[in-house]
């Protein structure tokens, strides 16, 4: 037990430093990802509704592939597709050069495509959620349909889509742990690291799922707050 | 037999190579590795059958645990549910698969270490524990939802807990769940291409072997396809058999 507390101190001979800054990836990589696979949800949602047909089309499309493949997969087809896609792009203006692709950078754009075709689905309700007669009655005021979606819509579709965002960042924040296996230092990789160092997988492993744990819970108790907040407008009778 | 077949699935191999060629395909590559590819897709179903499957055997009494246990029982349930659905399932998976070894001479006192030994059982293991806490979080919330008379009802009747559960509770809970359930069952499949890094040779480990061996970024295309036509199927399946199983919830439109 001693031994244990001693592996995972913060001292000299501790892998507590290591796999802090493991854990302070992790966040950063899923905050990074959040408002990038966001906006593509919302992009998504709104071209579901749009007047052309391909784009309509289009994004049906993005949503089915990028919910049915596995994210390892899509992980790999864009950290390696973009990496010779761009050494492709780069070797046609300077012959023989080779572009290397940030790991990290490929991590938050395989997380946002997975996160933007399941996010899509929750704007997407959440969008038809507001009564068509508040955007007629927002157009007959003389509002563009820009500033209809941006003065009515928005502001409305936050407190229903909350629960469901919490959903995917929740799903998202496990995500997280797939870019260990591209090599980028998170959380997982840095208890590797300190499992390949000490021989102790069992002790390191079930640390690293309770840190993954406290993250779940203090990001519910955050959302919760969230939800509460968002519908102080709509008490129901019994409610509090 | 097998005399008889050979030809005809040599005949069968080469037509489907010719029909690739000609959509653009590599031939020479689908030669080398698409029967390989055929495997890891046997493997990833065996995988997912089988977790979902025992998961589920699994998932009821948990759920039941949640609905009627007492105290104890009822947050240990949730307990359970709660580790393995606030957790990566990587990260479940490398400390069952690399935190057995560290209980190597245990698990061989025990006779248990041909199991932990195999990568593939590590990964039915992990996913099985896994897929049971989800799916008894969606049972629990079907079971939650049935009106409480259907279980007075069922008692007044004389039926004991256990056959009304067996009877009235657990073919209607499982209608209600039915949605969810196949969801999870697509979630799974998805998630089992984490066995790959394992080093199991599912469709995903396929994929990046060829990949490694190749350098050619098709392998990857033709395991979205592969992907996407399982995950396809399997929504289309439901649909039907929600269809035909909640017929009697169908609101006439």
């Amino acid at each position: 037990m001693l031994e244990a507390f001693q592996l995972l101190s913060f001292g000299p001979g501790g892998w507590g430093g290591v796999i802090a800054s493991g854990a302070l990836l992790t966040i950063e990589l899923a905050l990074a990802t959040l408002p990038f696979g966001f906006a593509i949800g919302l992009a998504v949602a709104l071209s579901k509704d749009s007047s052309y047909r391909t784009v309509r089309w289009l994004s049906v499309v993005y949503t089915t592939v990028f919910r049915g493949l596995p994210e390892l997969l899509t992980l790999f087809i864009v950290y390696y597709g973009g990496q010779l896609l761009l050494s492709r792009i780069a070797s046609a203006f300077v012959p023989g050069s080779n572009v290397e692709v940030n790991q990290f950078v490929a991590g938050v754009v395989a997380l946002g495509l997975v996160l933007g075709a399941f996010s899509s689905e929750v704007f997407y309700a959440a969008i038809r959620s507001v009564p068509r007669g508040q955007r007629e009655a927002a157009a007959a005021l003389g509002l563009s349909r820009g500033r209809v979606f941006r003065l009515v819509v928005l502001p409305q579709i936050w407190r229903v889509a909350l629960p469901g965002l919490s959903n995917n960042w929740m799903v998202l924040l496990k995500d997280t742990s797939l870019v260990s296996v591209i090599a980028i230092a998170d959380l997982m990789r840095q208890t590797s690291l300190a499992v390949g160092a000490t021989k102790q997988p069992f002790l390191f492993y079930l640390v690293a799922c309770l840190i993954y744990l406290v993250f779940s819970a203090a990001s519910s108790a955050v959302f919760s707050r969230m939800e509460e907040r968002a519908s102080r407008g709509f008490k129901r009778v019994g409610g509090h | 037999m097998q005399a008889l077949l050979g030809p005809v699935l040599d005949a069968l191999g080469a037509g489907f190579l010719q029909i690739m060629g000609l959509i653009g395909l590599n031939t020479d590559l689908m030669q080398r590795y698409g029967l390989r590819f055929l495997g890891g897709v046997w493997v990833t179903i065996e995988l997912v059958v089988l977790s979902v499957g025992i998961g589920m055997l699994l998932a009821w009494p948990l759920a039941i645990a949640r609905v009627e246990g007492g105290k104890v029982l009822s947050r240990l349930a949730f307990g359970y549910s709660y580790f393995f659905r606030g957790t990566p399932l990587l990260a479940q998976t490398f400390l069952v698969y690399y935190g057995a070894g560290q209980f190597r001479e245990e698990l061989t006192a025990l006779g248990l270490w041909w199991f932990f030994r195999e990568a593939f059982y590590c990964a039915v293991l992990t996913f099985t524990l896994n897929t049971a806490a989800y799916q008894s979080e969606i049972l629990r919330g079907a079971i939650q939802t049935l009106p409480a008379g259907q279980m007075e009802a069922a008692k007044s009747l004389g039926l004991s807990k256990l056959k009304a559960y067996w009877t009235v509770i657990m073919p209607q809970a499982a209608g209600i769940g039915l949605r969810p359930l196949g969801n999870e069952l697509i979630l799974m499949i998805k998630s089992s291409a984490i066995a790959s890094v394992i080093t199991v040779y599912d469709l995903m480990g396929v994929t990046r072997l060829a990949f490694s061996r190749s350098y050619d970024m098709e392998v990857y295309l033709w395991a979205a396809v592969l992907y996407l036509m399982m995950v396809e199927i399997v929504r289309r399946v439901w649909n039907v058999l929600e269809r035909r199983l909640n017929r009697h919830l169908l609101v006439s439109r």
